[in-house]
């Protein structure tokens, strides 16, 4: 009877297993051809000429692609730090001190999900406009759009790592301990909401990254921008930027999940450490 | 670990609102220096915010907290020195044991080598020096608390705040750690505050109890006058089990179903009232009549509790429980008749109901 139970187990593993592959092969399968196709296509030799690279090596020859290229991660780290700044310690005090502003804060940080990137241009322009001309033009304003833009994620990736947390528990007990409330963002909530920091910061990066509509519109030239303009006059050159860019991100991702899965593991192996104990 | 000499504490006149909800009444409290009070109530009585103005985690709307004769009503609580352990597991889960235990060392600006010397000593203290490089995951309850209140003990605070450290503790472990805290409060010396809704206890490790009700302290006591003696009848029927029979107070004493006991309170106008009879009080007579009389009645269930038992009597009018050496419950099982006898303890009674 048992060995009846254990292979009807073992055939139900292997099917689970299968279903799991195939699913992970036609999802591969569904991202990698395009960007597989887009690399085929930045190497691709004009006429009868063999592959080359020579539109990848010639993207340091391009200064206004070099330009986008240094304006956008400038673009990624500003809004990103900017975003964490702002909204890692609001929530920490919305959360201890005025928890019924939650819901309001909640609907203010997700607005800019319902709202298309074309239309936030409209409301943005005048405001652009005047620090255009008071106060600077330089592309690196765009970190502020930017910074509402990335909000939703943002928010929504602390406050998982927030509600994983007891922030009133812990900040008191280091408030009783004689910490400063710096002291206890720095040292007791910022390590403890690390994985949903670097959650936050790797959406935002990606994010800003791969944003044209708002930079197109606005008039400012970064990344995606200077890609879409070098896709008419140098389309090697073009894809193989947008290759590089999506292959950015995704190891930016790919690093996150890694992070993710490690700390599991750490807590799995703490709950068997616990486990051995208590039996001891 | 060197002697401390513990403080004293004075609530004065508190007052705490939130919105209509008066939290705490004009509550006033002195703490004996090295003395374990404990306050006890039901939830929503005001113990805690006690506990949390004194610890500065809250401001009062009146009154003063007074800790060794320095006002410190306007401190913020990384400026008290006060200890606390928290009623939730409230470890830093990225610090080990004897770095969370060094914490409070670090923001005194302790130097390293005698942070560690230190917080391992707070650790031997607690009987955890084993697990000081143990993250709190890998921690159980007990041991998370213990590693708690080495926290708290390792600044070395003038007061200790421990806000129902046990209640998220299984029984066996809370029991052990009860005793724990209370040999170790005895050790240091150190003047404590015990907030807990758990009357044994309240009861088993405090010097004097305060029984609290909406925001403030119906009784103030050493835990054996507070049971024996109860002050009112909020205080009877929350502290240990009361049995509620009807009688009429009259000649200086309350007459229960034939049996004349003597009152705790003075001035009672006579008439009918409500006597709160302890089920210890009670006692199940081996000889007389079981077919009639006032305190006769039909034993309804037997409650095993180890070397006592709880028998349930039927009076007809009225359950009456009656606490008894097992070997003598046994005697009688749920359907026999007995008759019962009220020890002439001072009791007291409730003239409202």
């Amino acid at each position: 009877m048992a060995a009846v139970r254990g292979g009807f187990q073992r055939s139900k593993r292997l099917k689970l297993q299968v279903f799991r592959t195939v699913v992970l092969l036609a999802a591969g399968i569904f991202f990698l051809v395009p960007i597989g196709a887009m690399f085929e296509f930045s190497t691709r030799g004009v006429g009868d000429k063999p592959r080359t690279l020579e539109a990848w090596q010639s993207i340091g020859t391009y200064p206004d692609l070099v330009a986008a290229i240094t304006a956008s991660l400038e673009l990624a780290a500003i809004t990103t730090i900017v975003m964490l700044v702002l909204l890692a310690p609001t929530m920490v005090w919305v959360r201890l001190k005025l928890p019924g502003l939650s819901p309001i804060m909640e609907f203010v940080c997700l607005l800019p999900l319902t709202i298309p990137a074309i239309v936030l241009v409209v409301g943005l322009a005048p405001i652009y406009n005047w620090m255009g001309n008071n106060f600077s033009d330089s592309i690196l304003t765009l970190s502020f759009a930017y910074v509402v833009l990335v909000l939703p994620y943002a928010y929504r990736s602390l406050e998982a790592g927030l509600a994983a947390i007891d922030v009133k528990t812990l900040s008191e007990a280091a408030r009783s301990l004689g910490a400063g409330w710096l002291t206890v963002m720095w040292r007791i909530i910022v390590p403890n909401i690390s994985s949903a920091i670097l959650n936050s910061a790797f959406l935002s990066v990606a994010l800003v990254l791969g944003e044209y509509t708002i930079a197109n519109n606005l008039l400012y030239n970064n990344l995606q921008v200077e890609i879409a303009f070098l896709g008419r006059a140098n389309a090697g050159v073009s894809i193989a930027v947008a290759v590089a860019s999506l292959v950015f991100a995704f190891v930016i991702l790919v690093l996150l999940s890694f992070f993710n899965r490690g700390r599991g593991r750490l807590q799995l192996a703490d709950l068997q450490q616990v486990m051995r104990t208590e039996r001891g | 670990m060197p002697e401390r000499v513990g403080v004293e504490v004075r609530l004065e006149n508190l007052k705490r609102t939130y919105g209509p909800v008066v939290a705490l009444n004009d509550l006033s409290l002195t703490i004996a220096p090295g003395e374990l009070v404990a306050l006890l109530g039901p939830s929503g009585c005001g113990k805690t915010t006690a506990l949390r103005l004194l610890a500065g985690l809250e401001e009062a709307d009146g009154g003063r907290v007074v800790v060794d004769g320095k006002d410190v009503t306007g401190l913020p609580t990384n400026r008290r020195n006060v200890g606390m352990v928290f009623q939730a597991y409230s470890l830093f889960p990225h610090m080990v044991a004897w770095e969370n235990v060094a914490f409070g060392l670090q923001m005194r600006k302790v130097s390293t080598e005698e942070r560690k010397q230190r917080a391992l000593e707070t650790l031997e203290l607690v009987g955890l020096e084993k697990y000081a490089n143990r993250y709190a995951s890998q921690l159980s309850g007990g041991q998370q608390q213990r590693v708690a209140l080495a926290r708290a003990l390792a600044i070395r605070p003038q007061v200790l705040l421990l806000d129902e450290p046990l209640s998220a503790l299984d029984a066996k472990v809370r029991a052990r750690l009860r005793d724990e805290i209370r040999r170790i409060q005895l050790e240091v010396g150190i003047t404590t505050l015990f907030v807990t809704h758990d009357q044994e206890e309240a009861l088993a490790i405090a010097d004097r109890v305060g029984v609290m009700q909406s925001g403030h302290l119906e009784q103030l006591g050493p835990p054996i006058t507070v049971y024996s003696r109860p002050a009112t009848p909020f205080v009877a029927e929350f502290v240990g089990l009361t049995n509620r029979i009807p009688g009429e107070v009259k000649l200086g004493g309350v007459e229960v179903r034939g049996t004349q006991l003597p009152l705790v309170q003075k001035d009672v106008p006579t008439g009918p009232a409500i006597a709160l009879v302890r089920p210890e009080a009670v006692t199940i007579t081996g000889d007389g009549d079981t077919s009639s009389g006032p305190l006769v009645g039909t034993v309804i269930a037997v409650a095993f509790l180890g070397a006592t038992s709880r028998v349930t009597v039927d009076l007809g009018d009225v359950t009456v429980l009656a606490q008894l050496p097992t070997s003598a419950a046994s005697e009688h099982p749920a359907g026999t008749k007995v008759r019962l006898a009220l020890r002439p303890d001072p009791v007291l009674v409730d003239t409202h109901n």
